[in-house]
C-alpha cells in the first residue's frame, strides 16, 4: 500500500508526542479504541479554564501508520481552538488532509473519537470541580 | 525525529558492507530465481520450443526428454519415481487436485475430510467447498507450539474418513507438523494422506515412503524457481492412490492433468530440486546460522519479544515474531527498506488479523504485532544485521508512541483494561 506523503511525514515525525498528568483538573484524556483490533489512541488536551481554549495536546497511539498520522494531526489541529470549536472537527477533514485510501477511514474515526473523549473528560472534571468550589466559597 | 539520522548512519554502515537496499527477506512470499535455474530453463523459450506431447518428431522428443529429467529430479528429491509426478500450475492448483480429486473418486468410501485451521487458504478453501457438496471436514485445533495433537487426530479419524491433508511446514510460523508420525497413523488406517509441502520441499528432508506420504503438494517458485508451475505427487503403489481430474482435456499427465506442459516452467522445476538434492545439507546449516544471528541481534536488544510456533520444529530460515505493544503495519512502515510481512489486520486484505497466529492462542494484540521473516539462499550476514538494526530501533522509537507500552510500564494489567473499542471500524 502506499502512503501519502503527509502520512509518511506525520509518521516520520510526529508532532506532540508524550503525556501530561491525566489527574489534573486542566487535562481531558481520550482513550479509545482496542489492542485486539490493532489501534489504541491516547490523545490529552490541556484546557485553559478562563477561556476555554485548548493550550496543549499529546498523544500516544498504538496502531498503522494511518492512526498514527490521524492522532498526530489531530493534536495539531486542536491546539489553539476552543473546546466547542474543536467538537467541530470530523474524521473526513483527516481523511481529506491526508489523503487516507478507504480502508484507513476507521483510523479518522478514531482520532475523532480520541479528541471527543478528551473533551467529554476534561467537561465531567470541570463539572465535578464547580459544585466543590462553590461550596468552599 | 531524531531517529531518521540514525537510519541514515545505519544506511551508510550497510552500504559500505555491500548491502544493497531494499533487502528481500519475504521468503516464503515467493523467492528470486536462482540463476542456474533460469539459464537451464532459456532454450526450452527459444530454440526447444517442442510440445512435450509431439509423439512424432524431434521438437517435442527434446521437449519430452526435458520433461522426463525434470520428473526424475523431482522424485528422487522426495525418494518416489518419476511416473508418480504431475505437473500444475502451482501448489493452489496441486492442493485442489489432490482434495476435490480423492474426495471424487473415494466417494464411495466416504465423506469425511481432516484438515487443520492453520493450513493455508489453499487447502481451507478447497475443504470448504467440498462442505458445500455433502462432505464433512474435521479442522483439527494446533497446540500453542503451532503442532496438531496425534492423539486427536487419532480421534477424529472414522470409518467414514478418505483423507487426511496437513501441512509438512506452515507457510507463517514455519512450524514442522510430525508428518512422519501422521502418515504412519493413517497407513495403519487406512486413510489417504496428502501434505501441502510448498514450503518444505527443497528445506527439509521429505522422503514419501519413510513418511508414508500418498500425495505432496508442490511448488517452484517457493525453491527459488518460476512462478506458475508445481507438481503433485500421486503415490502408485502400496497402496495406489488415484484422483479424479478437475481440469479435462488431452489427457496430459496420465489423465490427472490436462493441458500442454509447461516445459520451460517444468525444467525450472527440475533444476530446483536438482540443487536442493545437492545443496540442502549445507543450506540448513547457512540458513539456521543466519536465523540464530537475528533472533539473538533482536531479542537480546528488545524485551517482550515472543516467538511464535514451535523454534524446534520449525523451517530454517523462519523466524516469526511478535513485538508487544508495536503495531505490525507501523513496524513495516519503519523498516520500508527490508521487505518482510505481518500477521496485522492492517497488512492483510481481509483486515483479519493472520489466521494462524489466532489459531495458537496468542491473542489478536499479539497477532497484530508480528513480523515474519523468511530468510533465503542469498541473504547474507550483513543484511541480517542491517535488519536486525532496523527493527530494534523502529520497535524502540514505536514503543515511545505507545499508550500501551506506556500503561505496561505503568503495571496497568492491558487484559484488565475496559477499551472503548469503535465498533463500526471493525
Amino acid at each position: 500500500m502506499a502512503y501519502s506523503d503527509k502520512v509518511i511525514d506525520h509518521y516520520n515525525n510526529p508532532r506532540n508526542v508524550g503525556s501530561m498528568d491525566k489527574n489534573s483538573p486542566e487535562v481531558g484524556t481520550g482513550l479509545v479504541g482496542a489492542p485486539e483490533c490493532g489501534d489504541v489512541m491516547k490523545l490529552q488536551i490541556k484546557v485553559n479554564p478562563q477561556t476555554n481554549v485548548i493550550e496543549d495536546a499529546k498523544f500516544k497511539t498504538f496502531g498503522c501508520g494511518s492512526a498514527i498520522a490521524s492522532s498526530s494531526l489531530a493534536t495539531e489541529w486542536v491546539k489553539g481552538k476552543t473546546v466547542d470549536e474543536a467538537l467541530s472537527i470530523k474524521n473526513m477533514d483527516i481523511v481529506k488532509e491526508l489523503s487516507l485510501p478507504p480502508v484507513k477511514i476507521h483510523c479518522s474515526v478514531l482520532a475523532e473519537d480520541a479528541i471527543r473523549s478528551a473533551i467529554s473528560d476534561w467537561k465531567k472534571k470541570q463539572a465535578s470541580a464547580k459544585p466543590a468550589a462553590a461550596v468552599e466559597a | 525525529m531524531s531517529s531518521n539520522g540514525n537510519t541514515a548512519v545505519l544506511e551508510e554502515q550497510a552500504s559500505s558492507k555491500g548491502v544493497k537496499l531494499p533487502i528481500y527477506m519475504d521468503n516464503h512470499a515467493t523467492t528470486p530465481m536462482d540463476p542456474r535455474v533460469l539459464e537451464e530453463m532459456l532454450p526450452y523459450f527459444m530454440e526447444k520450443f517442442g510440445n512435450a506431447a509431439s509423439r512424432n518428431h524431434p521438437f517435442g522428443w527434446v521437449a519430452e526428454e526435458a520433461v522426463d529429467l525434470a520428473r526424475e529430479r523431482i522424485a528422487k528429491l522426495i525418494g518416489a519415481t518419476s511416473k508418480e509426478i504431475i505437473f500444475t500450475s502451482g501448489a493452489t492448483e496441486s492442493d485442489n487436485l489432490a482434495i476435490k480429486g480423492v474426495a471424487e473418486m473415494y466417494r464411495e468410501k466416504g465423506n469425511h475430510i481432516i484438515t487443520a485451521v492453520t493450513e493455508h487458504k489453499a487447502v481451507l478453501d478447497t475443504c470448504k467447498r467440498l462442505e458445500k457438496y455433502g462432505y464433512r471436514v474435521t479442522y483439527l485445533p494446533v497446540q500453542k507450539n503451532g503442532l496438531i495433537d496425534l492423539d486427536e487426530l487419532k480421534q477424529a479419524i472414522t470409518d467414514k474418513t478418505i483423507l487426511v491433508t496437513l501441512m509438512a511446514a506452515n507457510n507463517e510460523i514455519g512450524v514442522l507438523q510430525p508428518v512422519a508420525e501422521i502418515g504412519k497413523l493413517c497407513r495403519e488406517r487406512g486413510v489417504i494422506f496428502h501434505s501441502d509441502a510448498t514450503q518444505a520441499v527443497g528445506k527439509v528432508p521429505i522422503d514419501v515412503n519413510k513418511q508414508n506420504l500418498d500425495l505432496i503438494s508442490i511448488s517452484a517458485h517457493k525453491m527459488y524457481g518460476p512462478k506458475g508451475v508445481g507438481a503433485l505427487y500421486v503415490r502408485r503403489k502400496n497402496p495406489r492412490v488415484q484422483v479424479s481430474a478437475i481440469i479435462d482435456g488431452g489427457g496430459h499427465e496420465r489423465g490427472m492433468r490436462s493441458g500442454t506442459l509447461n516445459v520451460p516452467g517444468i525444467v525450472g522445476l527440475g533444476k530446483c530440486c536438482a540443487i536442493a538434492s545437492e545443496e540442502m545439507e549445507k543450506e540448513t546449516a547457512y540458513l539456521m546460522g543466519l536465523r540464530e544471528r537475528l533472533r539473538e541481534k533482536i531479542m537480546g536488544r528488545l524485551d517482550e519479544c515472543y516467538i511464535n510456533g514451535s523454534m524446534e520444529h520449525r523451517l530454517p530460515g523462519n523466524l516469526n515474531i511478535s513485538f508487544a505493544y508495536v503495531e505490525g503495519e507501523s513496524l513495516l512502515m519503519g523498516i520500508n527498506d527490508v521487505a518482510v510481512s505481518s500477521g496485522s489486520a492492517c497488512t492483510s486484505a481481509t483486515l483479519e488479523p493472520s489466521y494462524v497466529l489466532k489459531a495458537l492462542g496468542a491473542g489478536d494484540d499479539l497477532a497484530h504485532s508480528s513480523i515474519r521473516f523468511g530468510i533465503g539462499r542469498f541473504n547474507t550476514e550483513a543484511e541480517i544485521d542491517y535488519v536486525a538494526d532496523r527493527v530494534v530501533e523502529t520497535v524502540q522509537r514505536l514503543r515511545e508512541l505507545s499508550p500501551l507500552y506506556e500503561m505496561a510500564k505503568e503495571g496497568i494489567d492491558l487484559t484488565k483494561v475496559k477499551w472503548a473499542a469503535e465498533p463500526a471500524a471493525h
